[in-house]
C-alpha cells in the first residue's frame, strides 16, 4: 500500500534531485573540508556553496549561517548564548504554544534560577502581544516566539514582536522550523538576532539544522571544539547533509510560490469537504494568519488515536493532538492553551501537506475519513443520535 | 506508534458487541470527554444468572475500544460470582497483552464490570471513597493503593499508566510516591510476621481471617463457612448455606478461600471440605 502523507509538519521525504546530490559525498567524495588538499577542498567550496543557498532562503548573509544538528540543537544553541551573553538578566520570555525544543528548554531554565514568562494565545492560537510587551523588562534576556505553529499553523508576527523587543535591547530568537520554506522568510524585514531551522522539514534528511545569527550579534559556541564554522561550532560537518540542506533550500524558494497556491488549495479543499460532510467539526487556529499548508481538525466525541490508526489502514498518515498517541494523558499544550473544548481536543487531527501531495491523494482522505469518523461516533457512549449526548 | 498485538487490532478494528442493551440487568459508566476515554458496559442476565448478552460503548483509544470488546467477550456466560473475579490483568492478558502505557484501558474494563455488577445487585452507588490524589484526572488514594497493591507496582510512572493519576500537571507526584512507600513498606512485615507463625498463632490468624474477610464475602450470597480443625497445614472446613449446595464451591474453595489464606496467612496452606 502506498502511504498518503500528510504529516509534513513531522517530517517530508527527502527530495529526489536532493538525495541525488548528496550521494556522492557517502562514497567517492569522502574528503574533509578543513584538509588542505584539493580532494577536501572541493568539499569546503561545496559547503560554501550550500550556505549561501540556505542564507537566500531566508534573505540573510552566508555568513550569518550556522549549520547545526537539528532544530533543537539550533534552539538551545541560540537560548544559551543569549543567556551567556547577558549574565546578569535572569528573566526570559516565550510562548505557551512552543515546540517541545523550546518549551522544555524554557521549564528547564525555569529550574535553574529564570524567571519564566510563558505568553498566552487567544482561542484562535494567536499571541497576546500586550502581554507580551508588558512583562518586557530590564532583567529580560531572551525572548523567543516561534514563527509558526506545528499543531495549528498559527503564523505570529514576528516582524512586529522582533521590532518591539529588539528596541529594549532584548535578543530575540524565533523557531522558524514550520515557516521556513512555507511563507516566505526574509530575515532583511524581520529583525530578529537568530533563526532557528530544520533540514528535514524541507526535504533535506533528518539531522541537520541551521542557526541564524545577525551578523552583530554576541555568540558563545555551544559545541566547543575544532575551528569549523568560524569557531561557533566545533566538530566535522555533516557533510552530505549540509549539501542535502543547501539543494533543499533552493528548491524550497523555487517553491514557495506554489504553496501560497496549489498546496493551499488543496489544503481548503481537504479541510471545507471535511467540515462540511462532517457534522460536529471544528477548525482549530485562527484561518488567516495560518500556514498554507497545514489544518487541525477536531473531530468532537471521537478520539484521535483510534481516527490516526483507522486512518492508517488505508494508508493515510496524519498526526493528532490527542493525548493517547503521545503516551501521555492529557492533549496537547497547544491544544489546551488555546482553549480547545476537551469533546474536539481528544479528536483533534492534524494535515500537513507537502509539494509531493496529488488532488488525487486528497480526493481519497475526503472519501475515507467521514465513514472513519461516523463508525467511531457509533461507538461513543457520547455521542446519540447524530448529536451530543 | 504503539506496538498492539493482532488481538488488540482485531478487537479494535472488528469490535465486538457493540451498543445499548435496553432494560438491562447491570449497568455501569466510567471515564469522562476530559479524562480522554469513556466506557458505557450493559449486561443482561438469564434465568440461570448467566449473563447472556453483553454490549459495551467507548469514546476512546484504540486499546479502550479492544478492552471493552474482549471484556463484553469475556463475561458472555458465566455468573456474576464469575465475572467478579476478572482483572485488568486476565483482560490484557485475553488481548495477548497490552503497551505499559495502556493499561489504564484494561483498568477502565475491570471498573466498569465492578460498577455494572454493583448496579445490579443495588447497591447505592459508592460515594468517592477516600480522597481525591490526582485532581487532573479525579483519582482517589483508595484507587492508587488498589492499583499498586493488585499489580504490584513500584514507580510513578506504573500508577500513572495504570490508572492515570499523576500524568497531568504532576503536583500529586510526591503524594503517589508516599503511598507506593506506604503499601511497600506494609507488605514486609506481613510477610516476616508469616515465617515466625507458631501452631498456634497460625490456628488464631486462620479464624480471625475466615471471620474479618471470607465469611463476609461468601455471606454476601447467602453461603457459609465453618472451621472443623487444623492439622499441619491441611485446613478442614465445611461449607454452609448455599455453598453447601453449590456446584462450584469447589472453585470457590481453591480460587478463594485457599488462596485468601496462603496470602494472608501462610503460603504453604491447603484446604479440604471436611467428608460427608
Amino acid at each position: 500500500m502506498k502511504p498518503i502523507y500528510v504529516d509534513n509538519n513531522a517530517t517530508t521525504r527527502v527530495a529526489p534531485e536532493v538525495l541525488e546530490e548528496i550521494l556522492p559525498y557517502f562514497s567517492e567524495l569522502y574528503g574533509n573540508p578543513s584538509s588542505m588538499h584539493s580532494f577536501g577542498g572541493n568539499v569546503a567550496r561545496k559547503i560554501k556553496e550550500s550556505r549561501a543557498k540556505v542564507a537566500k532562503l531566508i534573505g540573510a548573509m552566508p555568513e550569518e549561517i550556522l549549520f547545526t544538528g537539528c532544530g533543537t540543537e539550533s534552539d538551545s544553541t541560540a537560548i544559551r548564548a543569549a543567556l551567556i551573553s547577558n549574565p546578569d538578566r535572569k528573566h526570559i520570555i516565550t510562548s505557551r504554544v512552543e515546540h517541545p525544543a523550546i518549551k522544555n528548554l524554557f521549564e528547564n531554565l525555569a529550574k535553574n534560577g529564570y524567571r519564566v514568562t510563558f505568553v498566552p494565545v487567544d482561542s484562535k492560537g494567536l499571541l497576546d502581544l500586550d502581554y507580551l510587551y508588558r512583562h518586557l523588562d530590564d532583567d529580560t534576556a531572551v525572548v523567543s516566539i516561534m514563527w509558526a505553529n506545528n499543531e495549528s499553523g498559527v503564523i505570529f508576527p514576528v516582524e512586529e514582536i522582533a521590532q518591539a523587543v529588539r528596541a529594549k535591547n532584548i535578543v530575540f530568537h524565533t523557531d522558524a522550523v514550520q515557516a521556513v520554506g512555507k511563507v516566505p522568510v526574509d530575515m532583511k524585514k524581520v529583525q530578529a538576532d537568530m533563526l532557528s531551522l530544520s533540514g528535514h522539514k524541507i526535504h533535506a534528511p533528518k539531522g541537520i539544522g541551521a542557526l541564524y545569527i545577525r551578523k552583530g550579534t554576541k555568540f558563545s559556541p555551544f559545541l566547543i571544539g575544532g575551528h569549523q564554522e568560524s569557531g561557533r561550532r566545533g566538530g566535522t560537518e555533516n557533510v552530505a547533509s549540509i549539501i542535502g540542506l543547501g539543494k533543499a533550500s533552493e528548491m524550497a524558494l523555487a517553491d514557495l510560490d506554489q504553496m501560497s497556491t496549489r498546496i493551499k488549495m488543496l489544503r481548503d479543499k481537504l479541510e471545507n469537504t471535511l467540515v462540511k460532510t462532517v457534522p460536529n467539526t471544528m477548525i482549530n487556529g485562527d484561518k488567516e494568519q495560518r500556514l498554507p499548508n497545514t489544518t487541525s481538525i477536531g473531530f468532537e466525541f471521537v478520539e484521535g488515536e483510534a481516527i490516526l490508526l483507522m486512518m492508517d489502514e488505508f494508508g493515510i498518515c496524519a498526526s493528532s493532538g490527542s493525548a493517547c498517541t503521545s503516551g501521555s494523558l492529557e492533549p496537547s499544550h497547544v491544544l489546551r492553551a488555546m482553549g480547545v473544548p476537551f469533546t474536539a481536543a481528544h479528536g483533534s487531527i492534524r494535515f500537513s501537506l507537502s509539494t509531493y501531495n496529488t488532488e488525487d491523494e486528497i480526493d481519497f482522505i475526503i472519501e475515507k475519513v467521514p465513514p472513519i469518523i461516523k463508525r467511531l461516533r457509533e461507538l461513543s457512549p457520547f455521542w446519540k443520535n447524530n448529536t451530543c449526548k | 506508534m504503539w506496538e498492539y498485538t493482532d488481538k488488540v487490532k482485531d478487537h479494535f478494528l472488528n469490535p465486538r458487541n457493540v451498543g445499548v442493551i435496553e432494560n438491562p440487568d447491570g449497568v455501569g459508566e466510567v471515564g469522562s470527554l476530559a479524562c480522554g476515554d469513556a466506557l458505557t458496559l450493559y449486561f443482561k442476565l438469564d434465568e440461570k444468572g448467566k449473563i447472556n448478552d453483553a454490549k459495551f460503548q467507548t469514546f476512546g483509544c484504540a486499546s479502550a475500544i479492544a478492552s471493552s470488546s474482549a471484556l463484553t467477550e469475556m463475561i458472555k456466560g458465566l455468573t456474576l460470582d464469575e465475572v467478579s473475579k476478572i482483572t485488568n490483568e486476565d483482560i490484557a492478558s485475553y488481548l495477548g497483552e497490552l503497551p505499559k502505557e495502556k493499561m489504564h484501558c484494561s483498568v477502565m474494563g475491570r471498573d466498569a464490570l465492578e460498577k455494572a455488577i454493583s448496579h445490579y445487585r443495588g447497591e447505592k452507588e459508592k460515594k468517592v471513597e477516600g480522597e481525591i490524589v490526582c485532581e487532573c484526572f479525579g483519582v482517589t488514594d483508595v484507587d492508587i493503593r488498589r492499583a499498586v497493591t493488585e499489580n504490584n507496582l513500584s514507580t510513578i510512572e506504573d500508577v500513572t499508566d495504570y490508572v492515570k493519576a499523576g500524568g497531568g500537571c504532576e503536583k500529586c507526584h510526591e503524594k503517589i510516591q508516599d503511598i507506593i512507600d506506604s503499601v511497600q513498606s506494609k507488605e514486609k512485615p506481613v510477610k516476616k510476621k508469616v515465617i515466625k507463625l507458631t501452631n498456634i498463632q497460625k490456628i488464631k490468624l486462620i479464624e480471625e481471617t475466615l471471620e474479618r474477610e471470607i465469611k463476609p464475602a461468601l455471606k454476601k450470597d447467602g453461603g457459609n463457612i465453618e472451621l472443623i480443625d487444623v492439622d499441619g497445614n491441611r485446613i478442614i472446613v465445611k461449607m454452609r448455606g448455599t455453598c453447601a449446595t453449590c456446584s462450584k464451591s469447589q472453585i470457590t474453595l481453591k480460587h478463594y478461600v485457599e488462596s485468601k489464606l496462603r496470602e494472608l496467612v501462610a503460603p504453604e496452606l491447603i484446604v479440604e471440605e471436611v467428608q460427608q
